[in-house]
């Protein structure tokens, strides 16, 4: 139990209070999540596609950097839920007339909020806003610098679950820009936390973290040879606007040699589902075919986020009481 | 909890469901209430549910309810680890609705359970068959059918297990 104690994610009884990393958290918790989401994703198929169990409460969009799709998931889970929800676009905000961001923090909570969903480009920075969060107040990262995106792993790994059932036979590859992609961090942590048979990345090596291989994954450079008999692709949107050096030559030569087409596709086993977190660059990560075709899963990740989203603000929102409970 | 009693068993319980599908045509004849369709709660009234649902010889899909999502105390006992879909394949509007669960107690399952059926359409009634009645209301909620109203204490509470080899078992709160 002492270990649970450390981990600023859990409370004392070991539930989720914060959702920072995918890093310190058992099979079981994020099994946990993916069944709670189960149960969200029935409500498209509702007339009222909301449910009380929120109700009164305040949820926060911290968002530093901007993302207009994850903000309206997150806002659109909180809705589901029956929250409140505020949005608070910092880069446009109070920050910039030179308010700190504890300085801003502290406003929000006066507003009786009493959970973040924060966006920032700084690595750490939800862990830092999680540390200095008054009592019974959650932070959810929804993606910060290079660091860590656990909502959207979730989200890869439900999909992943809705297709292929158990984790442990799966070979799944991440194709393209590791390096600059909290994505697939998170993605790497949880696909082992969740017991698969193998994670490759793949790409080129400027586009590969040098310590790579230290989170637990093979490494390949070639994309045929990456793919051969996986069950899973996960491409990774090129992250152009984090570039700051000559990491390709072209986007078209990207494409020659990393973009997924039906044809290189073939040597993935034959139900093997494709994924992308979006926003997807046409042309360069993947050819229209694929994204458009019978094995791409994207649009379902989408509505599925919503389900996980709402199954993690769900069990970060609890506040164990275990006197009460009788119905 | 300590001491488990077991109070009845399979048989016992297959009986007293046929007992009460039995009361419960004759109620739905009574009030002139056709076609209708069953759900269960989750977990112990889906196991009634479906026995009722065979018994009775239902055409629709036998509906499932998990209420965890719209309990009154939600944010303070959280999310249930075994929380599962609710699916109903028919649709709500306009139907006449058998809905059914293990224990009548406090009438908190039953007020989330309806609120839950509400989402889903606006039925044209609600009959509610329970296994057991026992004292300790807290809202003004009373069932259509019942099985038995066992004579409990205060501090003894009462719970079906299953599914397979149904049991109901007494045992006293610790406290």
């Amino acid at each position: 139990m002492a270990s649970r104690h450390q981990n600023i994610q859990l409370n004392d009884q070991g539930q989720l209070r914060h959702f920072l990393t995918i890093e310190g958290l058992h099979r079981g918790l994020l099994t946990q999540i993916l069944d709670t989401a189960e149960a969200f994703a029935a409500l498209p198929g509702r007339p009222i596609k909301k449910v009380p169990a929120l109700r009164g409460r305040i949820i926060t969009n911290l968002f530093f950097e901007n993302s207009t799709r994850t903000r309206t998931t997150f806002e659109l889970a909180a809705k589901r839920l029956s929250a409140d929800v505020l949005n608070f676009n910092i880069s446009t905000s109070a920050t910039s007339k030179g308010e700190t961001l504890l300085d801003t923090l502290r406003n929000i909570e006066a507003m009786h909020s009493e959970m973040f969903v924060v966006r920032h480009s700084q690595s750490g920075a939800a862990h830092f806003i999680a540390q200095h969060a008054a009592p019974g107040v959650s932070v959810i990262n929804a993606g910060d610098g290079r660091h860590a995106h656990p909502t959207q792993a979730m989200l890869d790994m439900f999909t992943i679950r809705k297709h292929k059932g158990d984790f442990t036979p799966l070979r799944v590859a991440i194709v393209g820009d590791v390096l600059h992609s909290r994505v697939a961090r998170s993605q790497i942590l949880a696909l082992n936390t969740l017991g698969v048979t193998e994670v490759r990345v793949v790409g080129p090596s400027t586009l590969l973290p040098t310590e790579a291989r230290c989170l637990g994954v093979h490494v390949f450079h070639d994309l045929d040879e990456g793919l051969r008999d996986v069950d899973v692709v996960i491409m990774l949107r090129l992250q152009k606007e984090r570039m700051d050096g000559a990491l390709l030559p072209s986007e078209d030569e990207y494409f020659q040699l990393y973009g997924l087409t039906s044809e290189r596709l073939e040597v993935a086993k034959d139900d093997a589902i494709v994924m992308h977190p979006g926003p997807m660059n046409r042309g360069v990560e993947m050819a229209s075919e694929v994204a458009d075709g019978p094995r791409s899963v994207i649009l379902q990740q989408v509505s599925y986020g919503i389900a996980v989203r709402m199954a993690v603000m769900s069990m970060c929102m609890q506040t164990r009481d275990d006197a009460g409970g009788e119905m | 909890m300590s001491e488990l009693r077991t109070f009845m068993n399979h048989n016992a319980i297959i009986d007293l469901i046929d007992g009460m599908a039995h009361v419960l045509c004759s109620r739905l004849a009574d009030h002139h209430i056709e076609n209708p369709a069953i759900i269960g709660i989750h977990t112990g009234g889906a196991w009634v549910a479906k026995h009722l649902h065979n018994t009775l010889g239902i055409q629709d899909p036998l509906g499932l309810l998990d209420i965890n999502f719209y309990r009154d105390d939600f944010t303070r006992i959280g999310v249930n680890p075994e929380v599962k879909p609710s699916s109903i394949d028919f649709d709500i509007e306009g139907r006449n609705i058998i809905l059914v669960d293990d224990v009548l107690q406090t009438g908190r399952t039953i007020r989330a359970a309806m609120n839950e059926i509400f989402d889903y359409g606006r039925p044209a009634s609600i009959t509610l068959v329970t296994l057991i009645e026992r004292s300790g209301r807290q809202l003004p909620i009373q069932p259509d059918v019942i099985g038995l109203r066992p004579p409990l204490q205060e501090d003894e509470h009462i719970a079906l297990s299953g599914p397979e080899e149904l049991s109901l078992n007494i045992g006293r709160k610790d406290n």
